[in-house]
């Protein structure tokens, strides 16, 4: 059934119909409307939902972890500074195996303090052990929680879940959603029931001292368990499409790569702009398409170059960046591209951090202006004048 | 008789690294002992976790989870929220447990959060006295003038500058309906506290008073000696509230000075060298009197 | 369990089992549990007795007593 739907509330409906038991939540714009609304359907009896509201997002992990350990499907929601505080319960979580779900509304990390979207908060957690899927638009935010659960909980992946959402962009917009009955959603997503949890009838030690004689294999089966996600991660879109008929999923998305001598590489919403601006260059005659990295861990990098192999010139664009190195994604995909046969031109663009908006014409100058002499790094739509009045950058 | 003798199986099992004469997990074995095998317990980062849970061996006969240092009571809070959710809760009884430092430091914010959501949780507090996993550091539950390794004693220093803070008095006004102090030098005392606090629906604080030999210093026989003068000289009064009001606390026949408490440490021993030291001595006197008073310990 | 703490020990306690008078205080204050009775004659069992000293020190009748171990 169609419904309009603030990508918050999509968050919401989908979340309720895969059940929780145990909803933790502390408000943290620009996330709150998600659990404001689960909230409304606790107390309106919709949700049969343990709802906490926690002391901080550090409990809010916490609580979620304890849920999880004694067998309850567990959810939360965060962003930015909120993420931050719980990376100890994330990797916590991710060591202890336990499949959780957590929104992340993506949003700019402090300081200073920014309340808009970008994706520096989400590139914290990346070497974590979590896996991580980003939404081009909200429809694909309501399906991908659904696949969420269905990933985290596979009995050989056990390992949590974070869907990234970019924050007022997709959050606070409103959007036509193609909703699921309760009874499509319990038949896509069986109830969460684990062999290891908290119960007397069988005592279990969760959390335990690992020496160096031990801890090493402990990491070594998480990066198995990231690389057979990737294959999960196939299986659920294809399930998906087998039990609702359309396709949504997989771990990244070709977008008119074929024949294409230009390509970009985004994620997140940026990812709708993009297609939007590629169809118009298109119709201009440039040969460019787009590549959507949709799970960025495990990082699809077969996939990755294969969809890239026919580019010679390629545009990473990206809403983070690891400062002291560069753009987190471009060197990812460059990496990923060492051992291909060509030697593609490619080059970052770092643009949208703390919510500056990113209009098609800037994504149109960009591209239009690539040369294979720029600089690996390059801002977007960086302002010079503030450069030099306000911040401390050495005069070169 | 007590339950404490008659359990067949220690629900804390021997074979762990604790310390040879270790207060703490004596206490943590006559709590076990007296909750029984239906529980689930949420433990912080300190000796307790780390000497019973050396993979792959685990001393914990029951359901058991160590998360980080400062969430024991958060993960809690989601364990009794999914037992909740399951509909087990009044069956399974869920204890969050923490040293000193994981309870009144660290752990501070979670813990006010899961008091205040007013779970059904029995929290309870192993009280060393200072960090002693990491080496005997000062937490805020370091009695006055103990020296440690991060409040030395010294030329200019005579140990830690602060008072214990009130943890019962933060745990009553959260509106605890139950709060109390127990001790190892007591563990029938103990048992009972145990017991009715689970009996208790909503959040709970036992504080349990545990000597350590390596950190306080003292031979690793005087565990129980030590818990007992500390009792007996109204430095840690043993009392129990229910809904607010003060229900017991545990009579002194004759209080003991001080001294007797204090001079058998090495964390106390530098007041006993000179005028300086003889001062503070007096000072914790004074304390120990304020609370024979304030709880009535005697008469 | 493999971690036989009992190598710990440089004093083990001798139960001599001859004014004890039930009282099971050893069995409580033993940190780690290991005291134990068989029809009332009072042990500690050795694969894990740290020799700490506790049930000695605290036995009401003093009917425990600290040996040095020879090994």
């Amino acid at each position: 059934m169609k419904k309009f739907l603030e990508g918050s509330q999509a968050v919401a409906e989908a979340v309720k119909l895969c059940k929780p038991e145990v909803i933790s939540a502390y408000p943290i714009t620009p996330q709150t409307h998600i659990v404001e609304r689960l909230s409304q359907m606790v107390a309106d009896g919709e949700l049969k939902s343990e709802f906490i509201n926690v002391e901080s997002e550090f409990s809010a992990a916490s609580v979620i972890l304890g849920a999880s350990a004694t067998g309850s499907r567990a959810y939360s929601a965060t962003t930015s500074q909120g993420l931050l505080l719980m990376a100890e319960v994330l990797f916590n979580l991710a060591g202890m195996r336990l499949p959780v779900v957590v929104t992340c509304a993506n949003r700019s990390v402090s300081a200073p303090i920014n309340i808009w979207n970008d994706h520096q908060d989400v590139m914290a957690i990346r070497d974590s052990g979590i896996i991580q899927l980003f939404a081009e638009d909200n429809q694909e935010v309501y399906d991908m929680h659904l696949q969420a659960y269905r990933i985290a909980e596979d009995p050989q992946i056990s390992l949590p879940v974070v869907v990234n959402m970019d924050g007022f962009i997709l959050t606070h917009a409103y959007e036509p959603i193609e909703t699921l009955t309760q009874k499509e959603a319990d038949d896509f997503l069986p109830p969460y029931s684990p062999e290891r949890k908290l119960d007397p009838a069988r005592p279990g030690t969760f959390g335990v001292l690992a020496d160096p004689n031990w801890y090493l294999e402990t990491r070594y089966a998480m990066q198995k368990a990231q690389e057979a996600a990737k294959r999960v991660v196939k299986k659920v879109a294809s399930d998906f499409k087998a039990s609702f008929g359309k396709f949504q999923g997989d771990v990244i998305e070709s977008y008119r790569l074929e024949g294409a001598q230009t390509a970009a590489v985004a994620l997140g919403s940026l990812v709708g702009t993009l297609k939007d601006v590629i169809g118009e260059e298109r119709e201009k005659g440039k040969k460019i398409g787009l590549l959507k990295i949709r799970c960025l861990r495990p990082f699809p990098e077969d996939e990755i170059k294969e969809a890239l192999k026919e580019a010679e010139n390629i545009l990473i664009f990206e809403k983070a960046l690891s400062l002291g190195s560069g753009g987190i994604i471009f060197h990812e995909v460059r990496s990923a591209l060492y051992t291909s046969p060509s030697r593609p031109n490619l080059k970052c663009f770092v643009l949208g951090l703390g919510g500056r908006d990113v209009p098609k014409s800037s994504l149109k100058k960009t591209i239009e202006s690539f040369s294979p002499a720029m600089p690996d790094l390059n801002f977007v739509d960086l302002k010079e004048e503030q450069i030099k009045e306000h911040l401390y950058v050495p005069v070169s | 008789m007590s339950q404490l003798a008659e359990q067949k199986e220690n629900l804390l099992a021997p074979g762990h690294n604790a310390c040879s004469g270790c207060g703490l997990v004596l206490a943590a074995r006559l709590v076990l002992n007296a909750a029984g095998p239906d529980i689930i317990v949420t433990n912080a980062t300190g000796c307790l976790e780390v000497t019973t849970t050396n993979y792959p061996q685990s001393a914990w006969r029951v359901p058991w989870i160590h998360s980080l240092f400062e969430n024991s009571s958060a993960v809690a809070s989601g364990i009794e929220a999914a037992l909740r959710a399951q509909g087990r809760l009044g069956k399974i009884k869920v204890i969050a447990q923490g040293g000193d430092g994981a309870t009144a430091d660290i752990g501070m914010m979670c813990l006010s959060g899961m008091w205040e959501r007013g779970h059904d949780i029995l929290y309870i507090c192993y009280d060393n006295e200072a960090y002693m996993n990491t080496g005997i550091q000062r937490s805020s539950l370091t009695p006055f003038d103990a020296s440690t390794t991060t409040s030395p004693s010294g030329k200019v220093s005579l140990g830690n500058p602060t008072l214990k803070k009130d943890m019962p008095a933060i745990a009553l006004a959260h509106r605890l309906p139950y709060v109390a102090t127990a001790s190892v030098a007591y563990p029938q005392d103990l048992e009972k506290k145990v017991k009715k606090a689970l009996s208790i629906p909503g959040p709970k604080y036992l504080q349990i008073h545990s000597p350590c030999p390596l950190g306080w210093g003292f031979k690793t026989s005087l565990t129980i000696k030590s818990a007992k003068a500390a009792v007996q000289t109204g430095l840690y009064p043993l009392f129990e509230y229910e809904n607010g009001k003060l229900i017991s606390v545990k009579k002194i026949a004759k209080p003991q000075p001080v001294e007797a408490y204090l001079k058998d440490q090495v964390r106390f021993r530098h007041l006993f060298r000179d005028e300086a030291g003889k001062t503070q001595v007096e000072k914790i006197q004074e304390s120990a009197n304020e609370n024979i008073k304030k709880f009535g310990l005697t008469g | 369990m493999a971690n036989r703490t009992g190598s710990w020990r440089t004093e083990k306690p001798l139960f001599l089992n001859q004014k004890c008078t039930d009282c099971k205080l050893c069995i409580i204050l033993c940190p780690d549990g290991v005291v134990f009775s068989v029809n009332k004659v009072y042990q500690a069992n050795l694969d894990y007795c740290k020799g700490c000293g506790i049930c000695a020190e605290e036995c009401p009748v003093k009917d425990i007593v600290m040996v040095r171990e020879v090994k």
